[in-house]
Order: C-alpha cells, then sequence, then structure tokens
C-alpha cells in the first residue's frame, strides 16, 4: 500500500509523464480511502488550471 | 498608433514586467524581455488577433522572448545548488508528513473550494504570485518552465544539466510548496472565500 507521501509523488509525475499500469493501480487504491490524498489529486489539478491561466495572459 | 492602444500598452506594462521578473528572477534581464515585447507589437511583427484579448497576446510574445533569454544564457542548475534549494525549503515535506508517510493531522489537504470563483478575483492572482516568488529560485525556474513555458522533463534536463529524476523531484517539491503557500494563504486562511 502507498503511503500519502508516495502518493503524492506519484500525483505530482502524472502532471509529467504517463504512469505505469502497477502505479496508476496503487494510486487509485490509495485515494479510494484516503481524503486527503483526494483532495491533493484536486489541488493539482486546480493548480495546473492556474498555471494555464496565468501563463497565458488570462487574468483579471 | 492609436492613443487607446497606447493607454492598454502602458497600462500592461507592470503585468508584463511581474510575469518575466518571477520566470527570470534578473530585473535587468526582466526588463529587456518586456522591452522587446512591447517592440516587437509596435512594429507589428507579431499579429495581434481580435480572437485573443490584447493582454494574451503580448504575454504569448513575451513567453517567447523568455524562452530565447533562457536559452540563450544556457543556465546550467547544479546539484549543489539544487541542494541549496532544499534547504530554503523549511523541510517543508518532514512538517507535512508522519514519519510512516501519512499526513500529519493538521496538514491534511483540504477540498478547495469553487476555484474558478478564485480565478476571477484580482486578489487570488497577487496571493498566487507571492507564493511562486516565495519558491526557492532554482525550484522556481524549472517550474515555471514547465508550466508556463510548456517545456517538457526532456526539454528542462536538455536546459538546465539536471536529471529526469532530478526534475520529477524538484517539480513534486515546487507543487508542494504552492499549494501549501495557497492553502494557508487563500483557500483556507484569510481572503477566502469561504468553505
Ligand atoms: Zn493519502
Amino acid at each position: 500500500m502507498l503511503s500519502c507521501r508516495e502518493a503524492t509523488e506519484l500525483m505530482s509525475q502524472e502532471q509529467d509523464r504517463p504512469l505505469t499500469l502497477r502505479e496508476r493501480v496503487g494510486l487509485r487504491l490509495h485515494v479510494l480511502i484516503c481524503a486527503a490524498c483526494t483532495n491533493y489529486r484536486q489541488q493539482m489539478s486546480v493548480l495546473r488550471a492556474a498555471c494555464r491561466r496565468f501563463g497565458s495572459g488570462g487574468t483579471p | 498608433m492609436d492613443p487607446d492602444r497606447q493607454t492598454e500598452l502602458n497600462a500592461l506594462r507592470p503585468d508584463l514586467l511581474r510575469f518575466a521578473r518571477l520566470q527570470l528572477r534578473d530585473a535587468s534581464a526582466a526588463e529587456d524581455a518586456v522591452q522587446e515585447t512591447l517592440l516587437a507589437a509596435l512594429q507589428g511583427s507579431h499579429r495581434f488577433e481580435n480572437r485573443s484579448s490584447y493582454k494574451t497576446w503580448l504575454i504569448s510574445i513575451l513567453r517567447h522572448k523568455i524562452i530565447d533569454i533562457i536559452r540563450s544564457q544556457n543556465r546550467e542548475i547544479t546539484a549543489s545548488s539544487l541542494a541549496d534549494d532544499e534547504d530554503g525549503d523549511d523541510g517543508l515535506t518532514e512538517t507535512l508528513f508522519e514519519r510512516g508517510g501519512h499526513w500529519q493531522r493538521d496538514a491534511a489537504p483540504a477540498r478547495w473550494a469553487d476555484p474558478d470563483a478564485s480565478f476571477e478575483q484580482r486578489q487570488f492572482w497577487a496571493v498566487f504570485e507571492a507564493c511562486l516568488d516565495h519558491l526557492p529560485a532554482k525550484t522556481a525556474r524549472v517550474f515555471m518552465m514547465r508550466e508556463f513555458l510548456g517545456f517538457d522533463t526532456d526539454e528542462i534536463c536538455k536546459e538546465t544539466g539536471i536529471s529526469t529524476s532530478n526534475c520529477w523531484v524538484v517539480l513534486h517539491r515546487a507543487r508542494m510548496g504552492l499549494r501549501t503557500c495557497l492553502e494557508t494563504k487563500w483557500f483556507v486562511g484569510a481572503g477566502s472565500p469561504g468553505c
């Protein structure tokens, strides 16, 4: 079973490379039972969206 | 040139300068990049398409100037300078995780309520910039190459001389630092629209 710390590493890396099947399954299992890491994953996608917006000059 | 456009350009200049400074961390290089951007815009060497806003258009020119500067400087990141960054990190991961690798009780990430509403607020972006600025320099540079300039990890390795696995570590650290900062300074802390 992945620890939260390991899960956060994979949640970062999934933004930069395709995860292996084993990593994907491990991560899916972890977030199913871990609310904190589910929130972390949401934050990673918010961060990505914020960066897209900021980097393209789309801020108010 | 039409005076409205001139006014608009002057109004956007500080935004452009902050954008360049965040990424280059070098005031005079940032100034150069912005000057060249304005020059290119005025000379019409890049065409303004009405589909996008004027700011979006200028930022896209500026992004190319920043990439040119980064490429020409060929700034290598040494292992020791990355280690300095790690020290500047205040051992963030140690304060967030227990020894077994689980979140410390009061460090568990919260769900961020309605991020789209935050994106519409100028104040959010001021916090976002402050959090970026707070990242250690090398870490920030790698992160911004990835997220703002659209480099993939291979290109980052080539430009900076760091290994792929190092690159992942640095990006992870940057994201962890940034989300921790945004969570405390915006989404959960003061200024938050409330959850
Ligand atoms: Zn977890």
